[in-house]
């Protein structure tokens, strides 16, 4: 997610330092001065303080060393009594009280941590102490949890300190050390280790067993998702297909089921469609395409088969119609996208047949399963003339919404004639100072103000 | 509430001295010259506390990004710079054993940052590099973006934890917070709401108790911990307050933004940091962005006059306006002249996706009006292929703000177009936005009171409780409507809101919604605890806490420590958030100070979700 992003600097070439730029301007010589000072001072503590005990104060996510302002150290008066009080942070607790007394302040265990540390055998670490030392970044050796309850213990221990990483180290010796069957089994009834281990699996890549986990956890819908998500590994299309049927059949959601035999359909009928790309065809010659439609969703798909397969009819893979029909496209979603093709296409004629249709009578009329006001807003959107916009604005049933498109798209005779039904003399008079002066619009103004029959409400 | 000073904030430039200091040691610990291959994430951090100089002063030679290709370094010592992830450390182990192939003896170091993890060291061990390669930790946790924004530049905290529910940043989280308290603590209180809160607050008192703390006066005393989780519906939301709206458009990256040639109006393109170092930014970066034009403008028209007084000036007082004022005007100039371009660039962007009618559907979601609408203007988003990543905030808001209801209008909204439109890869996309919660299919409300009346007939009463718990927390409700309601977060919208003078928090949503992230911790602030909010937090699925400390810590509420509050943000936070919390501080007398594991919007909150690739 965040290493290939396109807006990488890309300035930042291999080897060429130079460009390396950097914002801070302020960054002179005598900090550079303080800096070796500060590190020159943490040299020295580190050589004198090897035992592992010692490093500990000076870690950096502790005790701060190294920045001359507050490295210093005698008027540390220390204060080791444990100042803020323990909470509870099992996970199911919806209803924890939220003020803590301060009596619960001095519940800490003080002398564990030196006991520890005194501490000369391996051996002799508890689950807990193991733990804890894990959490500091110090050496362990968890071959002596050799017993399954030892194991579990160490497990949940961990997972009572809520610190991930210590979690996942338990579960990788977990994982060498015991059989998939007995540790699938445990992390069943361990959700938050389950979930650490299935992360560790998936970032590690180790597929098959993330696989055998699911099987064995009776997570299926999680297991053909997996198994599913591989096909973006096939670059072949053919293989890729190929994969996609044997998908099918995986025990997915009903859902879900039906999204992957379309895929399976879909890309099929794109390596076919691909095909029949043929230099000769005219339209190809004309409108070159950007990129192969192989693996492109449903809809730009359609988009492709409305932009190049128009006229086909439906027996063949690549029609609209056909098309519509294989993956039951809703109607409306239909009007958009064979509007919006041939739109771009400005194939007006083709438009128009899209949105007429006759009734019994042999009348034409104009429907549309999308408002016309968003009819419109594709149409202006693949700059189609005024004449085509305006049949569709005069079309929109909203009277405020109409006139304020027609002004929009400057379809003037709709606007003229929408005030005319409106009977408003004042907003047509004003409406003859937007129009050209001496155009058809304002000899039509002019005819409608000067018409007697019409009677004007203001 | 009468306006008070507000304290001082405290001075965050040591952090990055810190952090600098330790790099520099570091790489002191494998002298001699050497090649630094740095995790592309990572550099621009690396660029807000050092500098090339630095790194070459240490006998760094060529610098590299992190490209996971082979490598063409010709030097016998390698140095990696890297986060702590399996890929990364897995491209290591390819590196050196394909040097250990061609017969070249060379020396390795990984210096991973923040922390290193087992599973990394694991990594080595298999592939039996363990001991050829030396590891060491930075522990760069607190990056300071401005003088009240520290960043932990972790993006992926928010996946990892909310989403796969891998805690391996917990102890980040608590080791951050270690590490500004020991410099600017000690605490005295410390609030908090989430899961992740409460685990990174015992991991903090952890190591508070481990360490030594020296007795100093507290320069920030109260801390409020709250998790991303218990607000989605905010950073959803379409920013519109300068700075946020900078951040959706142009992406602000680690507190830098590039504006490109239609900004520039030039042919090249520009870095620029923005911080309140920014004399223009630093005014308009909290306004609505309405206003933003007015201020604009009003601020040309000055600079104009200041130019203007050269007319009729003599020689003398040429000189001194030269070398006065000129400098300063110029720089002005320039700034003014970026901003406005960003305005305009950002004007005419916006108009193109007709933002106007997007922010109208995201009002009525956040009211819980006029729904069908609401509906169909998404769908036809799905239906018209438009931005897919706008597409998915649409529906995760409707689906958080109506409780995964709204399914009753339509059941192929939640994934039969989407698939349709934008690839059915995004099956896996889908299932990880119904993971986290940011979808929901069915009506859980109705299922759960099923699945709860028949358990609650098996088992006895307190078992049946827990089960409650369990199946709440499964179904991860959003509850907004009622939360809405309770803490009053959508004004009522009769009522004229005056966005040049802002009466709450909800002017940086054009007035339509109040913040629950921020209103929270209003909330808290005021009542000094959780007494009161009980509807509230039961509604959040619990998790709150208040605790208080001893240790001679100062406990006035009156004292400038106090009235300074860090906020941290497990999981990111917005800017329209911090811009919120920064009226919240100037309205009550306090002082925000914003530590986030980093700063989101909706579109890298959707992105992270994104799982439609290898």
């Amino acid at each position: 997610m965040m290493k290939s992003k396109a807006d990488e600097e890309d300035y930042w070439n291999s080897s060429k330092f130079k460009a390396f730029t950097f914002d801070d301007e302020d960054d002179e010589f005598t900090k550079l001065k303080e800096s070796r000072q500060a590190v020159n001072s943490i040299c020295g503590l580190v050589e004198e303080e090897e035992d592992e005990d010692e490093v500990e104060k000076v870690s950096w996510s502790g005790e701060p060393v190294g920045s001359i302002s507050w490295s210093v150290r005698e008027t540390a008066s220390s204060l080791r009594e444990q100042s803020f009080p323990k909470i509870d942070t099992t996970p199911s607790l919806p209803k924890n009280s939220s003020g803590y007394s301060l009596s619960s302040l001095f519940k800490g265990k003080e002398g564990e941590r030196e006991m520890m540390d005194c501490a000369d055998y391996v051996s002799d670490w508890s689950p807990e102490e193991t733990v804890h030392r894990m959490q500091q970044g110090k050496a362990v050796s968890l071959e002596k949890f050799r017993s399954l309850q030892e194991k579990l213990l160490l497990l949940d221990e961990a997972v009572g300190v809520h610190d991930g990483n210590v979690i996942t180290a338990v579960l990788i010796y977990l994982k060498k050390s015991l059989s998939k069957e007995v540790l699938f089994r445990e992390l069943e009834s361990r959700q938050t280790a389950l979930r650490h281990f299935i992360h560790y699996l998936t970032e590690s890549k180790e597929q098959r067993l993330l696989l055998e986990l699911y099987r064995a956890l009776g997570r299926t819908e999680d297991e053909a998702l997996l198994q599913y998500k591989e096909h973006l590994r096939i670059t072949d299309e053919n293989k890729r297909r190929d994969f996609l049927k044997s998908c099918v059949s995986l025990p997915f959601s009903p859902e879900d089921a039906g999204h992957v035999q379309d895929h399976y359909t879909l890309l099929e009928r794109q390596i076919i469609i691909e095909a029949e790309t043929g230099g000769k065809v005219e339209i190809f010659q004309k409108f070159p395409r950007r990129a192969s439609i192989l693996n492109m969703p449903l809809i730009t798909t359609l988009y492709y088969c409305c932009f190049y397969h128009y006229a086909e009819t439906e027996g063949t893979y690549s029609s609209p119609a056909n098309i519509r029909q294989t993956f039951r496209i809703a109607e409306k979603q239909y009007f958009v996208t064979a509007l919006a093709a041939r739109a771009k296409l400005k194939a007006w004629h083709d438009v128009d047949a899209l949105f007429t249709s006759r009734n019994w009578l042999g009348f034409t009329r104009k429907k549309s399963p999308l408002s016309f006001s968003r009819v419109a807003d594709i149409l202006s959107k693949n700059n189609a003339p005024v004449q085509v916009l305006q049949e569709y604005v005069g079309l929109v049933d909203d009277v405020e919404l109409r006139v304020a498109l027609a002004q929009k798209y400057k379809c003037h005779f709709i606007v003229i004639s929408t005030y005319r039904d409106l009977k408003d003399r004042q907003l047509l008079l004003g409406y003859r100072g937007k129009v050209e002066r001496g155009s058809e619009e304002e000899r039509k103004i002019d005819e409608l103000l000067s018409n007697p029959q019409i009677r004007w409400k203001n | 509430m009468s306006e008070r000073d507000s304290p001082e904030l405290p001075d965050f430039s040591v952090l990055k001295r810190l952090a600098r200091d330790q790099l520099i040691y570091l790489l002191e610990q494998l002298p001699g010259k050497k090649d630094l291959f740095i995790e592309a994430d990572l550099m621009s951090p690396l660029d807000r506390i050092a500098n090339v100089s630095t790194l070459k002063q240490h006998e760094v030679d060529k610098l590299y990004k992190v490209e996971y290709k082979p490598v063409v370094s010709t030097s016998d010592q390698l140095c990696f710079l890297i986060r702590p992830r399996i890929q990364t450390v897995k491209w290591v182990c390819d590196v050196v054993n394909a040097d250990k192939a061609a017969g070249k003896f060379k020396r390795y170091k990984i210096i991973f940052t923040p922390q290193k993890f087992y599973a990394c060291e694991t990594v080595l061990e298999e592939q039996g590099i363990f001991g050829d390669v030396s590891t060491d930790e930075w522990a760069f946790y607190l990056l300071p973006l401005d003088e009240d924004i520290i960043n932990l530049e972790l993006p992926e905290f928010f996946r990892d934890n909310f989403l796969e529910g891998d805690q391996r940043w917990v102890r980040t989280g608590g080791s951050a917070l270690h590490l500004f308290h020991s410099i600017y603590g000690p605490f005295s209180k410390v609030y908090g709401i989430g899961r992740c809160s409460k685990m990174v607050y015992e991991s903090w008192r952890e190591q508070v108790k481990e360490g030594e703390q020296k007795a100093r006066q507290a320069e920030v005393g109260t801390v409020f911990l709250i998790d991303r989780d218990v607000d989605f519906v905010t950073p959803l939301c379409s920013q519109v307050v300068y700075e946020g709206l900078v951040d959706d458009i142009f992406r602000i990256k680690c507190g830098c933004v590039e504006f490109g040639p239609d900004v520039t109006s030039s042919d090249k393109s520009i870095k620029v940091m923005l911080n309140s170092q920014d004399k223009v930014f630093n005014e308009i970066r909290n306004e609505h962005f309405s206003n933003v034009f007015g201020f604009l403008s009003q601020k040309a028209r000055n600079l104009q006059t200041a130019y203007d007084k050269r007319r009729g000036m003599d020689i003398k007082q040429m000189k001194t306006f030269v070398s006065e004022e000129l400098k300063g005007l110029k720089q002005e100039h320039r700034l003014l002249s970026l901003h406005i371009g960003a305005s305009e660039s950002m004007m005419k962007k916006k108009t193109k996706q007709d933002f106007q009618e997007l922010l109208k559907t995201e009002h009525s979601l956040l009211e819980g009006f006029e729904i069908r609408e609401c509906i169909s203007f998404i769908e036809e988003h799905i239906n018209r292929q438009v931005s897919m990543i706008e597409s998915l905030r649409l529906l995760c808001l409707l689906s958080l703000t109506e409780n995964g209801e709204s399914n009753q209008f339509s059941n192929n909204l939640n994934s039969a177009w989407p698939c349709q439109s934008y690839g059915v890869d995004h099956l896996l996309t889908f299932a990880n936005l119904k993971q986290l919660g940011l979808l929901v299919e069915q009506q859980p409300g109705e299922t759960l009171t099923v699945m709860e009346s028949k358990m609650g007939k098996l088992v006895n009463d307190k078992t049946a409780g827990k089960l409650t718990d369990a199946f709440s927390s499964l179904a991860k409700k959003s509850n907004f409507r009622a939360l809405s309601r309770r803490l009053s977060l959508v004004p009522k919208s009769d009522e004229e809101y005056d966005l040049r003078v802002p009466r709450d928090m909800a002017y940086i949503f054009s007035g339509a919604y109040i913040p629950l992230s921020c209103k929270l911790i209003e909330q808290v602030l005021e009542r000094d605890g959780w007494t009161g909010l009980e509807e509230v937090t039961r509604l959040l699925n619990g998790h709150e806490f208040a605790v208080t400390g001893s240790n001679g810590a100062d406990l006035r509420p009156q004292s400038d420590a106090q009235r300074i509050i860090l906020v941290m943000f497990l999981g990111g936070c917005t800017f329209s958030e911090i811009s919120a919390l920064r009226f919240l501080g100037r309205e009550r007398g306090y002082k925000f100070i914003v530590l986030t594991t980093a700063i989101t919007n909706s579109a890298r909150l959707i992105e992270a979700m994104l799982d439609n690739h290898v």
